[in-house]
């Protein structure tokens, strides 16, 4: 089989499943299927979306809530049909090992949080990854400690961005954690389950068990924040340590801010 | 200059045998020895082949005695299906032992040992990357047999390594392997009119067509690389994708608790063998990053796709013609042709 040396390879693919797992397909489909309920039931209105680039890779920060996060899939479907470019959502590996919710989380754009990851999806392929870096213990929050949030990890998104040499753009999420509070949690099911928590939701009490899938209709806001830069080199084998502590607390307390102003501007949980 | 001798480990698996036929067809190698307990599978025309088992004064022996200046151990078995994990120890873990034991001998002619070792070595993990790079190790400790013999012969090689910079080091991690003439696991699963999955995961793969493998050990042979290469066709894609393009329906009959328990009934009635360390992969999937061995020069001929739709093809072939070997090693014959002065050599 004669063949020129930098022809193209024959890749003879049926489905569109990249290498992350994502199906632009599904994806649409998935888009499809929530709008309605992130047009008319969330009502989901953003401020400054305009500041997230519309090319070039980009790593975007948000707050994270309710039990089952409801701000992750709305911040993917306002990005993806108003800048029509893909996001992909980072999250914890446990979602890997769960039999059919693993993979169609990873067909609707979902990837593991480890840092390889995150380094090839903003570096070399320069697209826009969505993180939360308070974890787990973002949606794992009762209702009492709403809107404050948790630590940042150990700084790692910033680090990701300086090694990958992209911005981050904060967003503060507001109507999340109404979506679908959580009164009390109970631990010794969760540590039966290997679970990170295991609560017990507003959404449960009244509508029961499987009603407990039901999200409340809280008006949601997104705010997008003005890009941080960083003016270091890319690609370098270590960052100072201090920097990226400062630089991740920096980014905290201006999410943190800019949420206590949009709670000071909200009149209504449900009409904003 | 005078030409490569070279000892092929394992002449009586495909990748021993492929490999000696391609490397007759390379004039800079004067002499080829192959070494199995069987007999070679594929016509070769100047390699001798010599029925031994990897025992350390055998190899020490024939090392010395054939001054050989490349081994190429292919012989690692990644298979845990075709034998016992006593017999696989045996064969892996000892055979390389006293193989490097061999090389390192004080007058040693030995300049460059490559390995070819298996993908299998990064595990499959919910935990892991969605790519392995060579320099990454795996997430949790290994878990099966062929993982912890595979760990161990490359313990072993960084040693030889290190004691012996003389001589480069070159270990090649190859992807699942897909072809005409390779039976594997996943080969035979997709052989099946329906092909077994575990419920509620499509995990991503990646293969390396067999032709790939061949070219790439020549590759590193004839460029005297060391260093630890991935090998793999380029992308990966859904397990029930693969299955597709073979044109056969994926069956989630495994259930994704009690995995294992549910499997050891299949391979018992012989319908299908399907070892732990090929269900964490039909679980998790498992990526490794090929472009250290492109950057090398190496130019892939398949993608991962590529591999599958090859295999697809030759299945569809062997469906309507069988797929009888007509090549069977007879010794007398093949000594003749080798030694008997009635054979003209050179005919020029």
């Amino acid at each position: 089989m004669a063949r020129l040396e930098d022809e193209p390879l024959d890749d003879p693919r049926l489905g569109d499943v990249d290498e992350w797992g994502r199906s632009e397909r599904i994806r649409e489909l998935a888009r499809r299927l929530y709008d309605p309920m992130y047009r008319q039931w969330f009502r989901a209105e953003w401020e400054g979306l305009e500041k997230i680039p519309t090319e070039g890779g980009a790593l975007l920060v948000a707050n994270h809530a309710a039990a089952i996060p409801s701000d992750a899939p709305a911040i993917m479907h306002g990005i993806e049909t108003e800048l029509h470019r893909p996001v992909y959502g980072l999250a914890d590996h446990l979602f890997k090992s769960l039999p059919v919710v693993g993979t169609m989380w990873a067909r609707a754009g979902g990837v593991a949080a480890h840092p390889e990851n995150a380094y090839r999806l903003l570096r070399e392929q320069q697209q826009l990854v969505l993180v939360f870096p308070e974890g787990g213990k973002g949606p794992g929050k009762t209702y009492a400690e709403r809107y404050r949030l948790r630590r940042f990890g150990r700084g790692g998104f910033v680090e990701i961005a300086m090694r990958a040499g992209v911005p981050i753009v904060p967003i503060a999420v507001v109507g999340a954690e109404e979506s679908m509070p959580i009164l009390f949690k109970i631990p010794a099911v969760s540590r039966l389950l290997g679970l990170p928590y295991f609560p017990i939701t507003a959404n449960q009490l009244l509508f029961g068990p499987l009603g407990g899938l039901l999200y409340f209709p809280a008006k949601f806001k997104l705010k997008v924040l003005d890009p941080v830069s960083f003016d270091v080199a890319p690609d370098q084998e270590r960052y100072s340590k201090s920097r990226i502590m400062d630089e991740a607390e920096a980014i905290r307390v201006q999410l943190q801010e800019t949420l206590f102003d949009m709670l000071r501007a909200r009149r209504s949980i449900w009409f904003g | 200059m005078p030409g490569k001798r070279v000892l092929v480990t394992g002449l009586g698996t495909f990748w021993g045998g492929r490999v000696a036929q391609a490397l007759e067809r390379d004039p800079n190698v004067e002499m080829i020895v192959g070494l199995d307990t069987d007999a070679p599978k594929v016509q070769l025309e100047r390699t001798e082949y010599v029925r031994a088992d990897q025992s350390y004064s055998i190899l020490n022996r024939i090392v010395r005695a054939t001054q050989v200046d490349t081994i190429l151990h292919t012989f690692l078995v990644v298979d845990s299906t075709r034998m016992s994990g006593r017999e696989l120890h045996e064969v892996n873990v000892i055979g390389t032992m006293n193989l490097l034991a061999a090389a390192a001998a004080a007058d040693s002619s030995v300049r460059h040992i490559v390995v070819k070792s298996s993908t299998l070595i990064y595990g499959a993990s919910y935990q892991d990357p969605a790519w392995f790079r060579e320099e990454m190790s795996r997430v949790g400790p290994p878990k099966t047999r062929v993982e912890r013999s595979l760990l161990e012969v490359e313990g072993y090689l960084r040693d030889f390594a290190e004691d012996n910079p003389h001589v480069s080091v070159t270990l090649l991690r190859f992807a699942n392997v897909l072809g005409t003439d390779i039976r594997t696991p996943i080969s035979k699963a997709l052989s099946m009119p329906f092909t077994p999955g575990i419920l509620g995961f499509d995990p991503l793969l990646q293969f390396v067509q067999e032709d790939d493998v061949v070219r790439s050990i020549e590759f590193v042979t004839n460029a005297q690389l060391s260093g630890i290469y991935n090998v793999s066709g380029d992308g990966k894609l859904p397990w029930s994708e693969v299955v597709a393009i073979c044109g056969k329906r994926l069956a989630p009959i495994l259930p994704p608790v009690l995995t294992a328990a549910a499997a050891s009934p299949l391979s018992q009635l012989n319908v299908v063998d399907l070892p732990p360390e090929l269900l964490d992969l039909l679980r998790y999937g498992r990526g490794v990053d090929n472009r250290r061995l492109k950057r090398a020069g190496f130019k892939f001929r398949y993608t991962s796709a590529g591999a599958v739709e090859s295999f697809a093809q030759v299945s569809r072939l062997n469906t309507t013609i069988g797929d009888e070997r007509t090549y069977k090693y007879e010794r007398d014959v093949e000594n003749f042709f080798r030694h008997s002065p009635a054979v003209v050599r050179n005919p020029e």
